[in-house]
């Protein structure tokens, strides 16, 4: 017989599932919690300096691990700072168990200090959350929540769990197994027969690979399918690093910011298989008007994305893995020589225009020297914004996991604490968290989290001095009239890195500014690189919002 | 013209949703949120415990507009929500019920 309180329940719990690290921040309402956490010897708890910090650190842990991973929150304020975190792991899919305090019990319902209905803010932002109103409860509740957060599409759960809940004792025979995914839906053969006999028959097919390939593991089956079918493969801005991007087949990203070359080969396609992707407004424009010629295959672990957006001719619910491994053997070897020779010439005619590549102090040019210092197995992390949309178009990923960014719910402030998560998930990898400087100045208290951490965060500050995507919306689409897009006032970035304890150069003053930044990269431990960017450089080609993906402007 | 006869004609198919739920206090929440967040008029809700009590039944009537089939596919992917039963307008739980609205 054990014996124990609530909150030592759900610490031997977690130290159950594996997990070694959680991010957060303490409050009354989760003290007894954090009193429990004290006595741990395998949990770290990372101290954020803003709630939503520690959840997205739980985030960057959990992309780069592909596991569940936890953020702490009290009450309250704790919780309603966690909220943005949540609902950008909903939207990208992201397994994550967010624990938060409560007020106790009898307290609920009473507007009590810090008391907000944490259960009832989170519904529509989790994809599961519970109340904990008894001790006994945590048994099943917390496996639970792994278990559903890793379970088909992966997604956030959140557990609030009141005060006198935490410190209410429990008696039990035995701790409940450790958390594991459910089994995987069955295959439907037959669905897969007709997939295969329309690749086999297509004349111009497009793969068009999606974030559901990298939460299944598939990447590699994903190019196998590829390579097999002669497939000409697209990836959206979740899926970058599935297909390496020099790979001959790859056509690169699709949609709103995606090359001229890509839009139009989807265009002409006549059968398109989306594999793990689900039909987002940015990745297809206009939805009546994508893919006009195609018919559509599409796979996905989630039944509620086929057929929600686009209808498709076959709509195969399952994990892409299986999938795929159940097609391959009836994919006839192609080469498809002249639809891919096709492909080559719109690429040839419409590339990506990647200007002032050579100079590390123009905008693709800095993605370009910092992927020329680092090799593959670095980390690349953004914020949002035009930065973002300049990474996501000229750096050369290669390998799934790679890549994180905020994609779904385009949150400005993911990109530092995600880095730091990553960083702490994999300390051996170099992380580089590109930013800007609208987004960085949201999380920018977690800076004292990385030095706290000594992590090998690079932040390579793209410094535009304003909301440089708004800004360039507004000069597109709003008559060139700027609103509250460019700051009136600088910010000197490189006193306040200082300030928290970071190391920081300036590649704006730098004599040789590729020498500088690859120095910065190698030396261990975090580091700000800044760069000033012209305001007037905008992204291009763009699909205005609304637009079918043929209508680019630049 | 045409606008009011379509949705006259859209009205008169109603369909009634037989859901079958886990028993506790905000699995409506759940249900509910889902439908308004997407504006799907929901014309009538019953819900009531089953027998053994762990679980409940919920009798939703609906319109049978061209979301509802994503809708019961939003439905059936929560976590509270065992199974879900289409039945036609003529099932007799609402209009059984319509004596108490008079
Ligand atoms: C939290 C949040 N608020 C507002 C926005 C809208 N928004 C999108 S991009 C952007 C500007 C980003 O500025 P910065 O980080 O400096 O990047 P830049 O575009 O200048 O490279 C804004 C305000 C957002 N995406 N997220
Ligand atoms: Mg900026």
């Amino acid at each position: 017989m054990m014996q124990m309180t609530g909150a030592e329940l759900i610490l031997r719990l977690l130290e159950r599932q594996g997990i070694e690290t959680v991010c957060g921040i303490p409050g009354g309402a989760i003290l007894p919690f954090y009193d429990a956490l004290g006595q741990s010897d395998t949990i770290h708890h990372v101290l954020a300096r803003h709630e939503q910090g520690g959840g997205f650190m739980a985030q960057g842990m959990a992309r780069v691990s592909g596991k569940p991973e936890v953020c702490l929150a009290s009450s309250g304020p704790g919780a309603t700072n966690l909220v943005t975190a949540i609902a950008d792991a909903k939207l990208d899919s992201i397994p994550m168990v967010a624990i938060t305090g409560q007020v106790p019990l009898p307290m609920i319902g009473t507007d009590a200090f810090q008391e907000v209905d944490t259960y009832g803010m989170t519904i529509p932002l989790t994809k599961h959350n519970f109340l904990v109103r008894d001790a006994n409860d945590l048994l099943e509740v917390i496996p639970e929540a792994f278990r559903i957060a890793m379970s088909g599409r992966p997604g956030p759960v959140l557990v609030d769990v009141p005060k006198d809940v935490q410190c209410q004792m429990v008696s039990f025979e035995d701790y409940p197994p450790v958390a594991v995914p459910n089994a995987l839906p069955e295959v439907d053969l037959l669905a897969i027969e007709k997939a295969a006999e329309m690749i086999n028959a297509a004349e111009r097919p497009v793969l068009y690979l999606g974030g559901g390939v990298i939460h299944s593991g598939a990447s590699h089956l994903a190019v196998t399918l590829a390579e097999q079918g002669g497939l000409p493969t697209t990836m959206t801005l979740m899926a970058l690093g599935t297909m390496p991007i020099d790979h001959p087949l790859s056509i690169g990203m699709l949609g709103m910011h995606g090359a001229r070359y890509t839009n139009y080969v989807l265009e002409e396609a006549d059968l398109l298989i989306c594999v793990g992707a689900r039909f987002d407004d940015r990745a297809i424009g206009k939805a009546a008007e994508f893919c006009p010629r195609a018919k559509i295959i599409h796979v996905d672990i989630d039944p509620a994305e086929l057929h929600k957006i686009k209808t498709a001719h076959i709509g195969i619910a399952g994990d892409v893995t299986q999938v795929v491994e159940a097609l391959l053997p009836l994919v006839q070897v192609k080469l498809r020589e002249p639809w891919l020779a096709q492909v080559a010439d719109l690429k040839e005619r419409f590339p990506l225009a990647k200007p002032d590549l050579d100079n590390p102090r123009s905008h693709y040019g800095l993605v370009q020297a910092v992927a020329d210092a680092l090799d593959d197995e670095a980390v690349i992390a953004t914020d949002v914004g035009q930065h973002q949309m300049w990474v996501a178009q000229a750096y050369p990923f290669r390998r799934p996991r790679q890549w994180l960014t905020s994609g779904g719910l385009g949150t400005m402030g993911f990109g530092l604490p995600t880095a730091i998560g990553a960083a702490l998930a994999a300390p051996e990898r170099t992380v580089v968290c590109f930013t800007g400087d609208g987004s960085l100045k949201m999380n920018i208290q977690e800076m004292a989290t990385l030095a706290e951490e000594e992590l090998n965060v690079k932040i390579v500050l793209m410094n535009n001095n304003s909301l440089g995507l708004v800004y360039q919306q507004q000069s597109m689409f709003y008559g060139k009239r700027p609103v509250a897009s460019k700051y009136k006032r600088a910010v000197n970035f490189l006193k306040i890195a200082e300030g928290f304890g970071l190391d920081a150069v300036d590649l704006d003053t730098a004599e040789n500014p590729a020498a500088t930044l690859a120095e910065a990269l190698q030396r261990p431990g975090p580091c700000l690189i800044h760069c000033s960017i012209d305001r007037e450089e905008f992204v291009y080609p763009m699909v205005p919002p609304g637009a079918a993906n043929t209508e680019m402007i630049g | 013209m045409s606008m009011v006869i379509e949705r006259e004609a859209a009205a008169v198919t109603k369909v009634v949703l037989e859901l079958e739920v886990a028993n506790h206090a905000g699995v409506m929440s759940h249900i509910c949120g889902l439908f308004a967040r997407r504006a799907f008029n929901v014309e009538g809700i019953l819900c009531m415990p089953l027998p053994d009590a762990t679980r409940s039944r919920i009798w939703l009537l609906v319109f049978d507009d061209e979301r509802l089939e994503q809708m019961v596919k939003q439905v059936e992917k929560l976590e509270d929500v065992i199974s879900v039963v289409r039945h036609g307008a003529e099932h007799a739980v609402f209009e059984r019920l319509e004596a108490f609205f008079r």
